[in-house]
């Protein structure tokens, strides 16, 4: 049983607060919070890692696809120059754009060659014009916002897939680290609430024993202290029993996703930083509890003569 | 210390009235002064008011009116924080001894000091030379759960004396001890008295009274009078 754990000779105590009934299940939900926690922040540090290698690689530059009106008439290659003509207009009309161009055809037949051989035929094949955008790497503009934007200047034109994919999955990474912010408030939330709770009902049972202490000339702070060295000890015993749970889960996922390397998400690897600030929180854990039981002893024993 | 104690009364009651809630006034217009180095009894039928008496002056609670000097401070309408300095001077015998029951007799009695924040050493020097004073000396790591009625009393009184209180205020300790150790505990109080602490004992026990030839408070129909000695 971990409420077991020699609390009685860690703290020397007039109290008899070491034995009563919030002892058994306040570790063991501070260590669920630890745990929770721990998850919470090492997902939140790995999507911030995953978050700036996909901004580096939409941020700065966009490409823009143009359909060419087909045929090989003069007509059809002026009517597409126009289509590539009004798209790039509108693309440096955006506050953000910082220059948009096209590729010259000189240069994407030779990017073609290749592929497909003779010169002569590239220039009959009805391929797609493409515009270089340059973006202010400050500012993010909406991708779906541009899209429909342009599709409503040109008919047909795209930006790059792949580009449009990674925003969006940068905007669910975010979501997610958002998610992740909000379970370690919530933890920390409940973890402070469950503590008050669980010094009060210990104050109501132990009041007489604290009017003892009163009678023989203890100062509140002496009495709190009491709580407070055992709200430390519970919370230390807790966090750490949620960091015992959190490593060899988290050193897990690091193994399995390095069986998942390749491609867009990274193997994950954790940081010794991060772990050493997941080492930080039994201690985090037994402050906050130690804290909130002295702050709330001595705003119950206020109201005592 | 000895010279300051003479500069104020001990005991100061002015207009004092006491009442639970709602109620009647279990005491009423108590005006009082103990002296420091006196000794008193206080007697009067059960239901009377001693032990509320003297919760006023253990600071146990405020009186309804009038007001309290203890040691020349008015601790009517005192802030809680000066509380504590004021009762580390008083040595309280409870009626229902009010020992901590997960500690032994020995961790009890040493509460006043460690909360004074003494040496264990000191506490190891004073502690069980009183107990075994008190005939307690075999069951010093025993919990108050295991000890009788009388032992019970006896720590009691060794938990309110160890300080060397200023005022001692012990209600009916010898309520639950034979003759002979009510006598013997009785002497213990005389001894403190001589060193100077003031002393107020509630007490059923006429014939120590009588015995002990020291003036008597007596209370009765939420009044008190004072008797000497030699009307008693
Ligand atoms: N905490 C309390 N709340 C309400 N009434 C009380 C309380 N304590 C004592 N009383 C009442 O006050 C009266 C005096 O009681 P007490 O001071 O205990 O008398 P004594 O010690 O002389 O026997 C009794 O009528 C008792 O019922
Ligand atoms: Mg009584």
């Amino acid at each position: 049983m971990m409420a077991g754990i020699g609390l009685k000779g860690l703290f020397r105590s007039d109290l008899p607060v070491a034995r009563d009934s919030s002892g058994g299940f306040l570790p063991w939900l501070i260590a669920l919070m630890v745990f929770f926690a721990a998850m919470a922040t090492t997902g939140s540090v790995g999507l911030t890692d995953m978050i700036a290698r996909w901004n580096r690689d939409v941020a700065g530059t966009l490409t823009v696809q143009i359909p060419p009106v087909i045929g090989t008439t003069a007509k059809a290659k002026e009517e597409t120059a126009a289509r590539v003509e009004r798209a790039v207009r509108l693309l440096q009309s955006l506050p953000n754009v910082v220059s948009a161009s096209e590729i010259p055809a000189d240069k994407l037949a030779a990017l073609l060659e290749p592929w497909l051989g003779s010169r002569e035929l590239i220039d009959e094949l009805p391929t797609p014009r493409l515009i270089d955008v340059t973006l202010n790497p400050q500012a993010r503009p909406s991708l779906e916002d541009l899209q429909t934007r342009l599709k409503d200047a040109v008919e047909g034109a795209t930006i790059d897939d792949h580009q449009v994919w990674m925003s969006k999955l940068i905007s669910l990474a975010e979501g997610l680290q958002k998610l992740a912010w909000g379970v370690i408030a919530l933890v920390s939330f409940t973890t402070t609430t469950t503590v008050i709770y669980a010094t009060r009902t210990a104050l109501a049972v132990h009041r007489p024993h604290i009017e003892v202490l009163h009678f023989v000339g203890a100062t509140d702070s002496y009495i709190a202290r009491q709580f407070a060295s055992r709200g430390l000890a519970l919370g230390l015993l807790g966090g750490l029993g949620g960091l015992l749970g959190a490593v060899p889960t988290l050193w897990a996922i690091v193994r399995l996703s390095e069986g998942l390397q390749g491609g867009l998400i990274p193997a994950i690897t954790i940081a010794p930083l991060t772990w050493a600030l997941l080492g930080s929180f039994p201690v985090i854990a037994g402050l906050i509890a130690m804290i909130t039981a002295h702050i709330t002893v001595r705003r119950q024993l206020s109201g005592m003569l | 210390m000895q010279q300051e104690q003479f500069e104020y009364d001990t005991v100061r009651f002015k207009s004092v009235g006491l009442r639970y809630g709602n109620g009647p006034e279990i005491l009423q217009d108590i005006s009082l002064t103990l002296t420091p180095g006196s000794f008193h009894f206080l007697t009067g039928p059960s239901g009377a008011g001693k032990t509320s008496l003297l919760s006023l002056l253990y600071l146990a609670r405020r009186p309804s009116r009038g007001s309290v000097e203890l040691f020349g401070q008015d601790v009517t309408s005192a802030p809680r924080h000066r509380l504590p300095a004021i009762r580390r001077r008083l040595g309280v015998v409870f009626q229902d001894f009010r020992l901590l029951d997960h500690l032994s007799a020995l961790d009890n009695v040493a509460l006043p000091l460690r909360v004074a924040g003494a040496s264990e050493a000191e506490i190891q020097r004073h502690v069980p030379e009183l107990l075994s004073w008190v005939g307690l000396a075999s069951h010093m790591q025993a919990k108050p759960s295991v000890l009788s009625g009388g032992q019970k009393q006896r720590v009691a009184i060794a938990r309110a004396v160890i300080t060397r209180p200023d005022l001692l205020v012990a209600d009916e300790p010898t309520g639950n001890v034979d003759d002979r150790t009510a006598i013997r505990l009785m002497h213990l109080f005389r001894e403190m008295n001589r060193l100077g602490t003031t002393i107020v004992i509630a007490t059923h026990n006429e014939q120590l009274v009588r015995q002990m030839r020291h003036p008597r408070l007596h209370l009765e129909g939420g009044r008190l009078s004072i008797l000497q000695p030699e009307e008693g």
